[in-house]
């Protein structure tokens, strides 16, 4: 007997999905923008052990195993990013301003 | 036993040409000849175990091998199978045996030729070809042997291929027997529509039967009839042979001796069931046999190229041959075919190898007194040449031409009903050719190796030519007597080797007969040796002969038949091809067309250059638009990418 019902389980990863998406949206940190991901992750992993306990399938736990992992290897790739910008010698972890990629050559 | 054989008599050879000619290059001179000896040879013993096992046999036994299943539809079957029966035999021997002591000969006459690999490899091909030919059970069967030995003649012919006088004269020689296979196959069509199979027991039984209609038979048989002349060489399809000396010596002794021409005669000796259903073809075979043995006699008594007096001796004696398969004996047509094959080979080797020590003169008259310089190549070229003429008693020609003579003495042509022919007049024309026959092949022995010395002789002959030599004597001395008119001890032996049943007998055949056979050859041979046998000969030249070479050299006017008849319309045809109504409509429609084509390619340019300024245009406008959305802000991207998301998912469900 599960303590949520399935389609509690999926309201709360809904909002816990819709705050990560909005610390990826509104803080410009990079390193707060690495965290929101995570929450976002751990949201969609928590679908996969909900619909794995709905429908008594170990695969969906499988799945969450998975996706810690990934959710790791990002975290380690993007931090490492970070650092190589620290490196190169940028003092600012501000995400806007590193849009040298931006279209029509605005700055 | 015979199953397993019979298969292997022609993969032999066929094996032998393939391992020769896919080796070429890289295989000595040697090896290569011992390759090609040993296919044939193999072959030749695997025929004489063969002919052990079949007359051992039952007398009337055959030995069918079905090997595969060709053509199978509704009305009409054909298989890939071979028969050894008796008249098969006989030619499995002459061919393999034969064509073993060519290719023996060739070995030492090639020697020195860079294309001994090419050219061995054609001639065992040949061999396979003509062997597939006589053992095919199945007239379809038979007609891929008959292409084959007309496609090896071409190549063989045309072997020296620098000179274009060479390959003009292989051409020859394939087209001229290409019309004949033009109506054989039409022949062979009409029958395969009347009976519903080519298998020669078959037709035959159906034509026995009556299951075809006698005009059927008739138009059947004449366009055999054509094919068979054509490969032949025989009236109005001469020319090509005497040009076919255009190849190696030993490639006409296999054509003249062995295979090729031998063909027509044995496909109508086959036949010869449904040939006496067809009287006048018979007779027209044995009429234009007549004329063709008389009127090659005359052409080869007035020529003065060694090869070229041997190739219308051999026109002249399938003449014979076809003569004696008009009046149905044909046991006697192919008696003479076997001696034949024997003294034909003799006489072309011996020539071969007289002209490759004489310094490659082939003019009798530039030749001359080469009897103290090469006595075993005179005794040799003499036995041949007795042979030829039928010397009575002492050589094989004697007893085959004798057997046709009686044989053509008893016929009656029964064209019609109350018309009846007589063989008397044939008899009559083929005794003058046996005389003809005797003169002008003992003019050339008389001039050649008689008289003053004319080039000197160098070099030995080689042992590998000489064995040959020395067998193919024996056999031209030898190897009639199995075969004898009643006159003399009446021995039978060939006829009943053919057809042990119904023996070929003429009991009441008159004396004189058989004398007058005989003393034809010896009237020539004498006359022969008064006009050039002395020291100082009666005469050089037969008188007119340059008139006569003309004519000859055009083919006794056939040439310009030739032209009117197949070349003529033919390039009309292609001047019709070249301007004709319908081209030019197709020529006028083209250029309409072309008209056309620029006028719509104008305007659709036209169209096309608006359709893309404005393309150019509107992608202007959405790249400025799209890039403002390309700020570079990740943020910004990811709220694009939600909002996508989300747009995505409202269309999903709201829809």
């Amino acid at each position: 007997m599960p303590a949520f019902s399935f389609n509690d389980t999926l309201l709360l990863a809904t909002i816990v999905f819709s705050v990560g998406l909005a610390g990826i949206l509104v803080r410009r940190n990079m390193v707060f923008m690495l965290m929101a991901l995570d929450i976002m992750l751990n949201a969609t992993a928590l679908v996969f052990v909900a619909a794995g306990a709905r429908w008594h399938d170990a695969t969906g736990q499988v799945m969450f195993v998975l996706v810690l992992a990934l959710a790791a290897v990002e975290t380690a790739v993007g931090l490492g990013i970070i650092m190589c910008l620290h490196a190169h010698g940028r003092p600012t972890l501000d995400a806007d301003t590193g849009n040298l990629l931006g279209g029509q050559g605005r700055g | 036993m015979g199953e397993i054989l019979l298969p292997l008599l022609i993969l032999c050879p066929l094996v032998a040409s393939m391992i020769i000619s896919v080796s070429a290059g890289r295989v000595g001179t040697c090896a290569i000849g011992a390759i090609a000896c040993v296919g044939v040879g193999l072959s030749a013993i695997l025929g004489i175990i063969l002919s052990v096992m079949l007359l051992s046999g039952p007398a009337a036994g055959v030995l069918p091998v079905v090997l595969w299943r060709w053509i199978h539809v509704a009305g009409f079957s054909a298989d890939i199978a071979l028969t050894l029966d008796r008249v098969s035999m006989v030619m499995v021997l002459v061919v393999t045996v034969v064509g073993l002591l060519i290719h023996v000969y060739a070995v030492g006459y090639m020697r020195e030729d860079p294309g001994i690999a090419r050219f061995f490899s054609c001639m065992t091909l040949f061999v396979a070809a003509m062997l597939v030919l006589v053992l095919a059970s199945d007239l379809l069967c038979l007609f891929i042997g008959w292409e084959g030995v007309g496609l090896c003649s071409y190549l063989l012919i045309g072997f020296w291929y620098d000179d274009p006088a060479n390959t003009a004269a292989a051409r020859k020689a394939f087209y001229m027997t290409r019309m004949g296979d033009a109506a054989l196959l039409c022949g062979l069509l009409l029958l395969a529509t009347a009976a519903g199979s080519l298998h020669i027991g078959a037709v035959l039984a159906a034509v026995a039967d009556g299951q075809v209609a006698p005009s059927g038979v008739n138009v059947a048989a004449l366009f055999i009839l054509v094919g068979a002349l054509a490969k032949s060489a025989q009236v109005p399809f001469q020319t090509w042979l005497p040009d076919a000396m255009a190849g190696p010596t030993p490639t006409s002794a296999l054509i003249h001796a062995a295979t090729m021409v031998t063909a027509g005669v044995y496909l109508i000796a086959r036949l010869h069931d449904l040939f006496a259903m067809a009287a006048p073809v018979m007779a027209l075979t044995a009429v234009l046999g007549t004329l063709t043995l008389l009127m090659a006699a005359c052409t080869a008594m007035v020529q003065s190229d060694l090869k070229r007096i041997l190739a219308w001796s051999t026109i002249s004696q399938l003449g014979y041959m076809f003569l004696a398969l008009g009046c149905g004996v044909w046991q006697a047509a192919l008696f003479h075919l076997m001696t034949h094959a024997f003294f034909k080979a003799l006489l072309f080797l011996t020539a071969g190898a007289v002209i490759m020590r004489a310094g490659h003169e082939q003019d009798i008259f530039r030749l001359g007194g080469l009897r103290h310089a090469m006595p075993g190549l005179t005794a040799a070229f003499v036995v041949g040449a007795s042979a030829l003429a039928g010397l009575p008693l002492v050589t094989a020609g004697f007893y085959s031409k004798e057997m046709i003579l009686s044989g053509v003495w008893h016929v009656h042509f029964g064209l019609t009903r109350e018309w009846t022919l007589s063989g008397h007049p044939l008899w009559g024309m083929a005794l003058l050719g046996a005389f003809l026959t005797a003169l002008y092949i003992f003019r050339c022995v008389f001039i050649v190796f008689c008289g003053k010395p004319g080039t000197v002789a160098t070099g030995r002959t080689s042992r590998l030519m000489g064995i040959p030599l020395g067998c193919l004597c024996f056999l031209s001395l030898c190897g009639g007597v199995i075969e004898m008119p009643d006159t003399l001890p009446p021995l039978h032996l060939f006829t009943a080797l053919l057809d042990p049943k119904t023996p070929l007998s003429h009991a009441d055949e008159p004396v004189w007969l058989v004398l007058a056979g005989a003393l034809a050859p010896l009237a020539g041979l004498g006359v022969a040796r008064v006009l050039w046998g002395r020291a100082a000969p009666v005469m050089r030249e037969i008188p007119g002969q340059a008139a006569i070479t003309r004519l000859a050299r055009a083919g006794w006017g056939m040439d310009a038949l030739y032209d009117l008849v197949f070349v003529q319309p033919f390039r009309l045809l292609t001047w019709l091809a070249h301007h004709d109504i319908l081209d030019q409509a197709i020529t006028g429609t083209g250029r309409m067309t072309r008209a056309i084509s620029g006028r719509v390619f104008r305007a659709r340019a036209g169209f096309l250059d608006k359709l893309a300024v404005w393309g150019t245009r509107a992608r202007g406008w959405a790249g400025h638009l799209l890039g403002r959305l390309d700020n570079g802000r990740v943020r910004w991207y990811a709220a694009w990418i939600a909002g996508g998301l989300c747009a995505g998912l409202a269309m999903a469900v709201l829809s």
